[in-house]
């Protein structure tokens, strides 16, 4: 069992890896403000762990152009649940300044005692790997190839919609 | 062959930037074009080629031309004349490595050790035909990069460490070059020793950097196959370096990485 759940951990790291540096290359081709604007970090981090509740999530897509300098209230993006082999996983990010604040996931799959240890262990990876790509002002990422499969389109999703 | 992302095109005010996503070939291509304009009507050209590549060379559609060719219902002189000039540069390449890459795999023609490089640098012209001077085009972690990232500041790449997949093993930087990389770590072992038909097993990964990315995903694909030799190898091969990453974390290079200034 906590072979499968680490299994699953460096997937979600690796996934969320190539993702999160990848952010400078991902487009913004489908702009859409999703949810509502984040209030702020402190309280809202006790969620990432605990709440397997996903959020009903309004889907606003509007084809015009995103933020110019409008970008300092944060906002909250929400990517297309996608099937893994697991099950349904979707990820949301909140974008402050351009920059990303916050990355959780929002739905994943359940039923399991495995998935309280995916959320403690694999939700603080989510967001160290995501920072640590904010600061490192990569443009683009090379690595072995990546699959269009799973949790990977979730989260891009997500940060194709924040346009960053 | 339904399309799950829009074609619409976001650009932002200042810097120019214009990103675009396309899922195609059961990987992600991502476009990045730096250069002022709309660039809505080079996108879509460069969506309307990636697909063709996929139709006219995926072994795993059976209509396909490669698939079509393999099973010798076609013939060369009948299929989409870019296969032949995939074929070419496939034993262009095959000639680099000493045989180490090859299209050909069970005694069946399949280029798809080249076929996503090429249609990366192909993209790449696309933009440049297109007016784009400043770009970069990423297919599944292979970069071809255009110009650079701002006006005076080149493109800084990084490179997975395919020991963990959570970093960043080193960056490199530069214009107008070409980053492939490769290894088993997200599609398990698929690279096989040509000459062993076993798969490839001595290094983690391997990050291959030059000027055409055509060249540089056959050479890192040829170099994980060649594990150690690979540096001693590429050293023969002008403009080209490779990192090669082992499995315990030690790296090294050829004598041209990093390749500084392009």
């Amino acid at each position: 069992m906590r072979r499968a759940a680490l299994a699953i951990v460096s997937t979600v790291a690796a996934l969320v890896m190539l993702l999160s540096f990848k952010t400078h290359s991902v487009s913004s081709s489908r702009p859409a403000a999703i949810g509502a604007a984040n209030t702020g970090d402190g309280s809202a981090t006790g969620g990432d762990s605990g709440s397997t509740a996903p959020p009903s999530t309004a889907t606003s897509t509007h084809a015009g152009s995103t933020k110019g300098g409008s970008s300092s209230a944060a906002k909250t993006y929400t990517g297309d649940s996608t099937d893994t082999q697991w099950g349904p996983v979707q990820v949301q990010i909140t974008v402050q300044s351009g920059k990303i604040t916050k990355v959780a996931v929002v739905d994943y799959p359940h039923g399991n005692p495995r998935d309280d240890e995916i959320n403690s262990y694999a939700l603080p990876q989510l967001v160290q790997a995501t920072m640590s790509a904010q600061s490192a002002h990569i443009d683009t990422v090379s690595g072995a190839t990546v699959t269009s499969d799973g949790y990977l389109g979730s989260l891009q999703s997500a940060l194709d919609r924040a346009g960053l | 062959m339904s399309r799950t992302v829009s074609r619409a095109v976001t650009t932002l005010e200042a810097p120019p930037r214009t990103r675009y996503v396309e899922h195609c070939m059961g990987t992600v291509f991502s476009v990045d074009v730096r250069d002022r304009g709309e660039w809505s009507a080079a996108i879509d050209d460069l969506v309307d080629w990636l697909h063709r590549v996929d139709e006219v060379f995926s072994p795993f559609k059976p209509g396909s031309d490669v698939s079509r060719l393999a099973r010798g219902e076609l013939r060369l002189a009948d299929a989409d004349p870019e296969v032949r000039t995939v074929l070419e540069l496939c034993a262009e390449v095959s000639a680099t490595t000493e045989g180490t890459f090859t299209a050909l795999v069970d005694g069946r023609i399949d280029p798809t050790g080249l076929v996503k490089g090429w249609a990366v640098e192909r993209a790449s012209a696309l933009l440049r035909r297109h007016g784009s001077a400043n770009h970069a085009v990423n297919g599944g972690g292979d970069v071809q990069l255009a110009g650079e990232a701002a006006p005076g500041r080149p493109w800084t790449v990084g490179i997975v460490d395919p020991n963990d997949r959570t970093r960043v093993l080193t960056t490199v930087e530069g214009r107008d070059f070409a980053v492939a990389s490769s290894g088993p770590a997200e599609r398990g072992a698929h690279i096989r020793d040509p000459f062993t038909g076993r798969p490839a097993a001595g290094l983690a990964g391997t990050t291959v950097v030059g000027p055409s990315l055509t060249r540089a995903d056959a050479y890192a694909t040829a170099a994980f196959v060649m594990g150690r030799d690979a540096v001693r190898w590429i050293a023969g091969v002008p403009e080209y370096a490779v990192l090669a990453v082992f499995p315990g974390g030690a790296t090294v290079a050829s004598r041209g990485w990093p390749p500084a200034g392009r």
